[in-house]
């Protein structure tokens, strides 16, 4: 019993050794004695990116990653819990969530050689934020204050016939540069979240080539991250190497990523179990199944959840979808642990609440029994609302959800005794226009991934009356409140209590269900060491080593 | 000879101009906004809409668009893709590639099916030619993906002979296995082709006269009858070579082959009207002359075709 004890005591310790090891040689890297940093370059699995690689300009996965390499924020996110910690800024400081004093750290420098400096940050949020430039994450500079003066609508979208005005002005007033290392940002509203938000990559410094020649930068993006921009080959490559100037903390062991363009993650998985490819982060269906992908890949994977959720949403706007306990029913009609089983092989866990596990702020089991599979309550409260014909449940099926909307959809109608039929859209592009339009007559497939780990970010975009992706036009003014009251929270402790009560409210009108929680199922080659997939599933690029 | 190769060539420019018009109308004409699916589960800002709109002439009606279209092409400007990128880059990047694939599927099937093909219309009824049948039988009926997966598993994965995927640089040794998932149907149907055509013509006069007139087996063979039971598995072979060069959205999608076949498949998806349209009408161009050159084959084949 006591060597046994004893032997538990060592193995610990020697864990905790290893570790500090690791982090020690991290940190020598910053002061320059370079020991484990290798010469190795490492290939990943990307898709071709669908826009410029211009951080305010992309939101797709594939440019992601690439920008993410390329870009250091204000703030970053550690990669093992997602809570965000000063990059760029040296600190950020508030009294009142309102007004954000940003002094920013010395030695930065852009790829080019040109210093980071308050007006890097400035100038590229108001590019971003102007609405002639056309941006796509423009929305994200909302809150801060002069905004509506930088960023007009057009009054009848951009479908109708008349054009935006043109903005009164081309800077937003809340953006004030100090100095060379300090910003002062005044927001219109508090927002105790914003400091949190800054990691986002819309929120990235630009340099002043950017400005000088856009299509010599998107061409050759210049950033301030710890890769730099090497070179690209569409549809095959982009190829980045470490910057040797990186003035961040923790520097990457790895000299060069390739990220490499797979037309199919089937193609790219193939790869990885050869041994060609050494990361990627999505295993296709096919090694899935059965978990297949586990035996190709002995101690080589990995499966965990990110900070993603799967709903399907009400049309609220709809009149036959405008009562709770019809919303309610049908949630409780879903067996979600029989769909994660029979589809998943119980990969993707049941979800309780409209917040992913690991993000922080979030609070387990807000959903309570509603998410819970209740067949005899289902069907007595769906009887009583008298909703006439079929059930009907539609999404796009070119990144395979047919499978599981059919599997909710037949639990549902095992539950309820009533036809519930699943409607394909071939594109995912006609799906949305359709969403977009608030053109649903059905029952949709919604999803969120985070922007940035933050239970804000689940809630105000989708349950807040005009938010920016609250596509079933749900509204209810005490969650409204609610959410405002959190907003204007003096600190995220309280912020986040605030917030969990919105959720708990919006669960209980249910405008949309939540059916489970995205996981990643990522692999890696067999000379990958101290892999580390963050919650946005993307692999560390800092603490990756090759053996 | 000439004459006819240029009245040929004059017949491409209406066919250019019609099948372009009718490529943009298509891919203009697909259901759902192009930017509706840009910003992922959130709609995009009017003001990206209306920016993107107007730098691709999105807001003219079709035929405008395609006018300047057609005159930026005639210029050699194939336009750009909406992240930027030129589209005649992505063709020069990928045309050689589909090229060399198309080619040795093309030599596969070709020397294949036509040694099996000629051996079986010789002795039909042997041994070899119900095992010939059988096979053909078997690989008309896999789809093609099957015997990609297939060969790649065992071949790349489990015994490692190849590598699973090609390399950007697509060697020839890499496109084999490839070339050959791409060309094993073709080469069932070239070997029914040529064995029927074979064993037809063993029965016709002129190879009893050349029997007769005491010519060498080989040269009967050879010359005779091989020339003239080519024609039929020549035309199949140029169309089938004008398909090949269409691209293979399969083969490439399992083999990570950065081919034609897989740009325009992804620029289907992505609504990129510039891109689809520049593949296709290149698509088309090779596809006539490809034509073009099996008409001429015919009467450098057989003597007794004449175009003037």
């Amino acid at each position: 019993m006591r060597s046994r004890r004893v032997a538990t005591w060592l193995a610990v310790s020697t864990t905790v050794v290893v570790t500090a090891g690791a982090c020690g040689g991290s940190g020598d890297g910053a002061g320059g004695s370079g020991s484990d940093r290798s010469d190795a370059t490492i290939s990943i699995y990307v898709t071709e990116p669908e826009n410029p690689l211009v951080p305010g300009n992309s939101t797709e996965a594939g440019g992601g990653r690439v920008l993410e390499a390329l870009f250091t924020g204000l703030v970053e996110y550690d990669p093992r819990t997602g809570e965000p910690r000063n990059a760029v800024a040296e600190s950020i400081e508030t009294t009142d969530s309102k007004i954000y004093t940003i002094t920013l750290n010395d030695g930065w420098t852009f790829h080019d050689g040109t210093p980071v400096t308050a007006k890097s940050f400035a100038d590229a949020w108001n590019y971003t934020a102007y609405s002639p430039n056309g941006q796509q994450s423009a929305s994200f500079f909302t809150q801060i204050q002069g905004f509506d003066q930088v960023n007009t609508q057009d009054p009848d979208g951009s479908d109708g016939p008349q054009q935006a005005p043109q903005p009164a002005a081309k800077e937003m007033s809340g953006l004030k540069v100090i100095d060379d290392r300090t910003l002062e940002v005044t927001l219109a509203e508090p927002f105790s979240v914003f400091p949190t938000q800054l990691g986002y990559s819309a929120f990235a410094p630009l340099p002043e080539a950017f400005f000088a020649d856009q299509a010599a930068f998107e061409a050759n993006p210049i950033g301030n991250g710890p890769f730099r921009f090497v070179s690209r080959q569409p549809s095959v490559n982009i190829l980045v190497e470490r910057y040797e100037n990186y003035a961040g903390a923790v520097k990457p062991s790895v000299r060069a990523v390739e990220m490499r363009v797979y037309a199919s993650s089937e193609a790219a998985y193939q790869d990885v179990v050869a041994g060609n490819l050494d990361f990627m982060e999505v295993i296709p269906p096919s090694a899935l199944a059965g978990r297949l992908f586990e035996t190709d890949l002995p101690g080589r994977s990995a499966s965990e959840t990110y900070l993603g959720i799967q709903t399907v949403s009400f049309p609220v706007y709809d009149p036959r979808f405008q009562n709770p306990d019809l919303r309610k029913a049908i949630s409780m009609a879903i067996d979600r642990e029989a769909v994660n089983q029979q589809i998943f092989d119980g990969l993707k866990p049941p979800a309780d609440g409209y917040v992913a596990p690991g993000v922080p702020g979030r609070v387990p089991n807000q959903c309570g029994e509603l998410c819970t599979h209740q067949p005899e309550r289902a069907k007595q409260m769906f009887d009583a609302t008298g909703f006439q014909g079929p059930i009907e449940l539609t999404s796009n099926v070119d990144a395979g959800n047919q499978e599981w909307m059919q599997a909710v959809c037949t639990t549902i109608s095992n539950a309820l005794a009533r036809e519930c039929n699943f409607v394909p859209v071939p594109a995912f592009g006609e799906f949305r226009t359709a969403i977009n339009a608030h053109e649903m007559t059905a029952i949709y497939r919604s999803g969120w991934v985070a922007d940035y780990p933050s239970i804000e970010n689940f809630l105000n975009p989708q349950y807040r009356t005009g938010g920016s992706s609250n596509d079933g036009l749900y509204s209810n003014p005490a969650v409204d409140a609610t959410l405002a009251q959190a907003d204007a929270a003096p600190s995220v402790e309280q912020g986040n209590a605030l917030y969990q009560e919105a959720e708990r409210m919006a669960l209980a009108d249910m405008p949309a269900i939540p059916v489970y929680f995205q996981s990643v199922q990522s692999g890696w080659s067999e000379r990958l060491d101290n892999v580390i997939v963050d919650p946005f599933r993307r692999l560390d690029l800092f603490s990756v080593t090759v053996s | 000879m000439g004459r006819y190769v240029l009245r040929r060539m004059l017949q491409l420019v209406p066919v250019f101009i019609g099948a372009t018009f009718l490529i943009y109308v298509l891919v203009w004409a697909l259901p759902g906004d192009p930017f509706a699916a840009k910003c992922g589960d959130r709609p995009c800002p009017d003001a990206y809409i209306t920016a993107m709109r107007e730098r691709f002439n999105l807001d003219d009606s079709v035929f405008v668009q395609y006018g300047k279209y057609l005159l930026g092409l005639l210029q050699g400007d194939f336009g750009e893709t909406f992240s930027g990128i030129q589209v005649s880059e992505l063709i020069a990047n990928a045309y050689p590639v589909t090229l060399k694939l198309a080619l040795v599927a093309l030599v596969i099937e070709a020397v294949i099916g036509l040694t099996a093909g000629v051996v079986t219309g010789l002795r039909p009824g042997g041994y070899l030619d119900n095992l010939v049948l059988v096979s053909t039988l078997f690989l008309i009926a896999i789809p093609v993906f099957v015997t990609g997966f297939v060969l790649q598993v065992t071949l790349g994965l489990r015994w490692g002979i190849i590598d699973p995927t090609v390399s950007a640089q697509a060697d020839f040794s890499e496109l084999i296995v490839p070339g050959f998932v791409l060309g094993s149907l073709s080469m069932a149907y070239v070997t029914r082709l040529a064995r029927t055509s074979i064993s037809e013509n063993r029965r016709s006069d002129y190879v009893r006269t050349a029997v007769a007139k005491g010519l060498r087996p080989r040269r009967v063979v050879g010359v005779h009858l091989l020339r003239n039971s080519a024609i039929p598995v020549i035309t199949f072979l140029g169309v089938d070579l004008g398909a090949l060069m269409g691209g293979a959205i399969v083969t490439e999608g399992i083999f990570n082959i950065r081919g034609i076949g897989g740009l325009v498949y992804r620029s289907i998806l992505t609504k990129e009207g510039a891109t689809v349209t520049g593949v296709v009408v290149l698509l088309v161009i090779v596809y006539l002359l490809m034509n073009l050159l099996v008409d001429v084959l015919y009467a450098v084949l057989d003597p007794r075709i004449r175009y003037d």
